[in-house]
């Protein structure tokens, strides 16, 4: 085992670079994919029944494919067709659209939308509907009930679900190296091509995630208790990891 | 590539599903050692020795802990190396080249290991512990205990998760096209590349990993409604 590169700013930059980028696709792609989960879940209980079909035929698409095929299809697939719009190469939005974040964005923002709504929808239904009479009894407006009630008792319900879904998006953020964007297992192979080392960087990179993995649940545990509504901490289930 | 242009879907058509094919034998192939893996893990776990489930606690919980792509990749590169180093230590001369099917295989199949003893795990806990007395008191040998009684009270319990984990697999495979093996997801990016129709090539990729998800739904739908026989519907 040689680590001495490690040593290297050359090296650590690239590594560095990969870090952040990974922090920060998780962050939009986590905050993003949520909005949308709420968003199909919400299509998929209330909307008309053609809209509501589109929605689940959509959602079942991309939970039936893997989603290294998916990020193949929007960066190489829809991104080799863009060019062919007029102006658009010209137009403001060219620089986003030939970044390989965005498509990473994207895929991961669709990935998370499709998998939490679908966990999401489930807990929404199984709010008890007394509840919700209850609230438009009070008074409330539909809009309230569903952000003053209904919402937050799903996502109650379905916390630690989510939880297990925030971890399996961190861990699918290294396929993004395959469509050349600077992340970890990206800085992994560029150490590797350079100081013929094959193991150090790769177990390295191993390392980081199983520490990003814990923090992340101990992140998420703190949300959990702090959620309001939350039961208590002694009763809860013990759960370090999915699956 | 200028000489490829014409090709078409059509001409594609016949190595893609191929393709196919050996992404599912792969993915059989991998869930089978991997339903094993995850039985002797589960085993362990529930042992009673304590350096067992040390063991199999550390190879659940760091399987789990690490990105797919990276297991596969840092596998793909240790996994001949330790074989051959165990060859070794045997006192076997020589190294012993491992193709490309045994190491795809290989890795999707320990990955899967680590999921399938969590499940394992937890639906042999959920078997009511008086059936095992039940057996015991009957005077069951352990093995026919395994056979008649805690396989198919933990399989209703397990099902579920098999066929998630079996998703899961067949998701999977895309990987190994990344360490160069030859299977739907590769196939399908050689096409893409020499006729120039990405957008094509991948959506019919996207589009046959959907008929094996759906079809597999189907499949374990009835399975889980054939081990779940005689109870009462939920």
């Amino acid at each position: 085992m040689d680590f001495s590169w490690l040593t290297q700013p050359y090296y650590q930059s690239y590594l560095w670079e990969g870090f952040v980028n990974t922090l920060v696709l998780v962050g939009v792609s986590g905050v993003l994919g949520l909005g949308l989960a709420v968003a199909f879940a919400l299509m998929q209980i209330n909307a008309p029944r053609p809209l509501a079909m589109l929605v689940r035929g959509f959602t079942t698409t991309i939970r039936g494919t893997p989603l290294l095929v998916q990020l193949f299809f929007f960066y190489y697939g829809v991104g080799h067709l863009l060019p062919g719009i007029p102006g658009l190469r010209e137009s403001v939005f060219w620089p986003i659209l030939r970044d390989p974040f965005f498509y990473g964005a994207l895929t991961f923002t669709i990935s998370v939308g499709a998998y939490s709504g679908e966990v999401i929808r489930g807990a929404m239904l199984s709010v008890p509907s007394g509840e919700l009479a209850a609230g438009r009894a009070f008074g409330l407006t539909r809009f309230q009930v569903l952000y003053r009630l209904w919402l937050p008792r799903a996502i109650q319900l379905c916390l630690p679900t989510l939880t297990g879904e925030m971890i399996l998006l961190l861990k699918s953020v290294p396929l993004v190296s395959t469509i050349a964007m600077m992340d970890l297992l990206m800085a992994a192979n560029i150490i590797r091509d350079e100081t013929f080392l094959v193991y150090e960087p790769l177990l390295l990179i191993a390392g980081i995630y199983i520490a990003m993995t814990l923090v992340l649940t101990g992140a998420m545990r703190l949300i959990e208790q702090r959620f309001p509504g939350a039961r208590p901490v002694a009763t809860r289930r013990r759960r370090l990891l999915p699956g | 590539m200028e000489l490829y242009r014409n090709e078409g879907l059509l001409d594609w058509a016949g190595p893609i599903l191929q393709g196919a094919l050996v992404t599912l034998e792969i993915a059989l192939l991998a869930y089978a050692i991997g339903l094993l893996l995850g039985l002797l893990g589960a085993s362990a776990r529930l042992s009673h020795w304590r350096p067992l489930q040390a063991t199999a606690v550390g190879y659940s919980t760091l399987v789990r802990a690490i990105p797919e792509l990276l297991l596969i990749i840092l596998l793909y590169y240790a996994g001949p190396q330790a074989f051959n180093s165990a060859l070794d230590a045997l006192g076997w001369n020589g190294s012993i080249e491992i193709s490309g099917f045994v190491t795809a295989v290989g890795v999707l199949a320990f990955v899967q290991g680590a999921y399938m003893t969590e499940v394992f795990r937890g639906s042999i806990l959920a078997i009511p512990c008086g059936q095992l007395e039940a057996a015991d008191a009957y005077g069951f040998s352990r093995w026919m205990r395994f056979r008649r009684i805690v396989v198919p009270a933990m399989l209703p319990n397990a099902l579920p998760g098999m066929s998630n984990l079996w998703l899961i697999l067949i998701k999977d495979t895309a990987l190994v096209s990344v360490i160069g093996f030859e299977e739907l997801f590769f196939t399908a990016q050689q096409a893409a590349a020499s006729t120039r129709s990405y957008f094509l090539f991948y959506a019919v990729a996207g589009a046959l990993y959907l008929v094996m998800t759906l079809g597999s739904n189907v499949l374990f739908g009835r399975a889980e409604r054939y081990v779940r026989r005689g109870q009462p519907s939920a």
